[in-house]
C-alpha cells in the first residue's frame, strides 16, 4: 500500500514539475468556460443550475484526458524507466494502481478549480447544491473512466501520438455507444441482448442521470467497475508485452 | 549468491539465451562478455525479473525471483542498459523517490542518499534536471540508484559504455571498492574493462555460454599467450630459422615494424613457456636486440575467435 503512495505522490508531483500541468488547467478551465457560456447559453436560460456545464464534459474529456493518460505508460516504455520500475521491489498492480490514481487526482485538481462557477451559480440564484455536487462526482467518476481506458491504451504502445489517438477512438465508442453511430454497426448480425449490451455502456446515459442530481448506485459501480476492468486490462497487457 | 538454472528465452522463434547456468557468490565480480545480440542484456533482465524466462530458474539470495520475486527484488540492484531515469526530476529527488520504493523513510532515507551521492560524486548536479546532465553524471544517477540500498546483488549492465577514461576509472574504483561484499555481474564491450575489475569473466554467444573462467584463464586461451616479441636492428638473417628450431616453438611470425628492424613474434606449442631458451638465444647470438618481451595473450583475440570461429585464423 505505502508503494501506491510512493508512486502517487511521484507521478502528482511530477505533473507539476512540467508544463503539463499548467498547460492542462488552463486549457480545461477555458474550454469549459467557453462552453458553459456560449454553447451551453449559461445566461440565457435564466435557470441557477450548472447543466450547461456538465453537458459538455464527455466531450471535453474525451479529447483532454487521452492527452493526459497517453504519456502514462508510453513514456515509461520509451524512456526505459520501465525496466527500472518493474525491477524495483514493486507489484504490478501497485504500478498500475499508483500511476491511475495520481493522473485521476489529477483531474480531480482540474475539475475542483471550476469552484467559480459554483460560486457564480449561488450568487446568482439559489441552485440546488446537492444536484451540483452530485455533477461533481459523476463528471469525476467518468473522468476516471476516460482515464483507466487512457492508461490501458498507452500501456500496448511507446508512441504517445498512436496512445492518443487510439484513446480516444475508444472513448468515443463508450461515449456514444447507446447511439445509432454504434449501434447500427451491430445490429442485425448480432442478438438484441448484446445490443442492449453495448447501449447500456453508454458514459452519456450513465453521466445523463447523474448530472441531474440522481445518484444511482448502478451508475457509481458502472464506472467504477470500468475502471477496474481498464487497469486489470492495462495489467495484463504490461505483463504480456514489458519487453516490447 | 545468485543461482541461474538452464534459463532459456525465446522470442517467438528466436532463442535469445539458450540453457544458460551458473552462479555467482559473494566476493565475485563476473564479466559477461558478448557480441551485440548475444543475449547479454536478455539474461540480465531475467535475472532481475524484469522479463518471464520460458524456461530455467534463477535465484537471488535463496528467493526465486519469480516465485517470491518482491523478496529478490530487495535484495538486487540493477543498472539497466542505459541507465534510465525519470528526465524531469533531479538526482536527489529521484534518488529519495528510489530509496522510499524500497522501504525507507525519514532520516534513515536521508542518509542513505547523502552517502549514496557521495560515493558517486553526484554532489555538484543534485538539484539539475536529470534530463539536462551529462552521460557521465546520467551513469552516475543511474549507478546511485543501484547501490542505494547496499544490495548484496548487483546486476550492471554495461556501467561504463559511453564514459571517458577518468570517469570509467572512477566506476571500476567504486565497483573494486564493492566487490568484497557483494555478487556482482556486470556485462561490457571493453575487454580491459575485464582485466580491470573481474574476478571472472564468462563468454556468450547466440544464447550460450561459450567459456567461463579467470580472465588469466581466458587469456591463457590465447594463441599469443606467452609468445615472445623479439625486435632486432639490421636484417637479421636466418634469425627466424634459428628460432623456429628452439625447443618448445610452434611458429614463428615476422611482424611489421619500423624501417631497419626486424620483428619476430615466437609462438609457443600450448602450455610451453619459452622465454628461457628464447633469452639464451639472445644470449649465444650477436644480435642487436632493442626489444624482448612476453605477451600475456590478447582478451580480444580469444573473444574474436570465440564468437566469430570461422575467421579466426585470418
Amino acid at each position: 500500500m505505502s508503494r501506491i503512495g510512493v508512486i502517487f505522490k511521484r507521478e502528482l508531483i511530477g505533473y507539476f514539475a512540467t508544463p503539463i500541468a499548467a498547460v492542462f488547467i488552463v486549457i480545461f478551465l477555458m474550454l469549459a468556460g467557453a462552453f458553459t457560456f456560449y454553447l451551453g447559453d449559461f445566461f440565457a436560460r435564466g435557470q441557477a443550475d450548472l447543466l450547461p456545464f456538465f453537458n459538455f464534459h464527455p466531450w471535453l474529456y474525451l479529447v483532454l484526458i487521452p492527452a493526459l493518460a497517453m504519456r502514462l505508460w508510453a513514456e515509461e516504455r520509451r524512456g526505459g524507466t520501465i525496466e527500472l520500475l518493474f525491477t524495483l521491489p514493486v507489484t504490478l498492480w501497485e504500478a498500475v494502481v499508483g500511476k491511475f490514481l495520481a493522473a485521476w487526482c489529477f483531474t480531480g485538481i482540474a475539475l475542483a478549480l471550476t469552484f467559480p462557477l459554483w460560486v457564480t451559480v449561488n450568487v446568482l440564484g439559489e441552485p440546488d447544491n446537492g444536484v451540483i455536487l452530485a455533477g461533481y462526482i459523476g463528471s469525476f467518476l467518468m473522468a476516471g473512466g476516460f482515464m483507466a481506458i487512457g492508461s490501458c491504451v498507452s500501456a500496448m504502445t511507446k508512441n504517445q501520438v498512436i496512445a492518443f489517438v487510439v484513446s480516444v477512438v475508444v472513448g468515443l465508442g463508450f461515449v456514444l455507444s447507446g447511439f445509432p453511430l454504434v449501434l447500427d454497426f451491430f445490429s442485425g448480425w448480432t442478438p438484441q441482448f448484446f445490443l442492449d449490451l453495448i447501449s447500456s455502456f453508454s458514459f452519456l446515459t450513465h453521466f445523463h442521470d447523474v448530472s441531474r442530481g440522481v445518484i444511482d448506485l448502478r451508475d457509481v459501480v458502472y464506472f467504477l467497475s470500468l475502471i477496474v476492468f481498464w487497469l486489470f486490462a492495462t495489467a495484463l497487457i504490461l505483463e504480456w508485452k514489458k519487453a516490447e | 549468491m545468485v543461482e541461474i538454472r538452464q534459463l532459456r528465452k525465446t522470442f517467438g522463434p528466436i532463442v535469445a539465451v539458450d540453457h544458460v547456468s551458473f552462479t555467482v557468490s559473494r566476493g565475485d565480480v563476473l564479466g559477461f562478455l558478448g557480441p551485440n545480440g548475444a543475449g547479454k542484456s536478455t539474461t540480465m533482465k531475467m535475472i532481475t525479473g524484469f522479463l518471464t524466462p520460458t524456461k530455467g530458474t534463477v535465484t537471488v539470495n535463496g528467493f526465486d525471483i519469480q516465485q517470491q520475486p518482491l523478496d529478490a527484488k530487495k535484495n538486487l540492484g540493477y543498472l539497466p542498459e542505459g541507465a534510465p531515469a525519470y528526465g524531469d526530476m533531479t538526482p536527489l529527488s529521484f534518488l529519495l523517490f528510489i530509496g522510499a520504493m524500497r522501504g525507507f523513510r525519514g532520516d534513515d532515507l536521508r542518509r542513505r542518499v547523502r552517502e549514496t551521492v557521495k560515493k558517486v560524486n553526484l554532489d555538484g548536479v543534485l538539484h539539475q534536471p536529470v534530463e539536462t546532465l551529462s552521460k557521465g553524471f546520467k551513469r552516475r544517477v543511474g549507478l546511485a540508484q543501484a547501490i542505494l540500498h547496499d544490495p548484496s546483488v548487483l546486476i550492471l549492465d554495461e556501467p561504463t559504455d559511453g564514459l571517458d577514461p577518468n570517469q570509467k576509472h572512477e566506476v571500476r574504483s567504486l565497483i573494486r571498492d564493492m566487490a568484497k561484499q557483494k555478487a556482482i555481474i556486470l556485462s561490457t564491450h571493453v575487454l580491459e574493462e575485464v582485466q580491470a575489475v573481474c574476478t571472472r569473466a564468462m563468454i556468450i554467444a547466440k544464447g550460450k555460454v561459450i567459456t567461463d573462467g579467470t580472465p588469466a584463464e581466458l587469456e591463457a586461451q590465447s594463441r599469443y599467450y606467452n609468445s615472445i616479441i623479439l625486435r632486432l636492428k639490421g636484417e637479421a638473417a636466418g634469425v627466424q630459422a634459428m628460432l623456429q628450431r628452439l625447443p618448445g616453438v610452434k611458429t614463428v611470425d615476422v611482424l611489421e615494424g619500423p624501417s631497419g628492424t626486424r620483428g619476430f613474434r615466437v609462438i609457443p606449442e600450448r602450455g610451453q613457456t619459452i622465454i628461457g631458451a628464447v633469452s639464451q638465444g639472445v644470449h649465444d647470438h650477436p644480435w642487436d636486440v632493442i626489444e624482448l618481451s612476453v605477451d600475456r595473450g590478447h582478451l580480444d583475440e580469444v573473444f574474436r575467435s570465440l564468437t566469430m570461429p570461422a575467421q579466426a585464423l585470418t
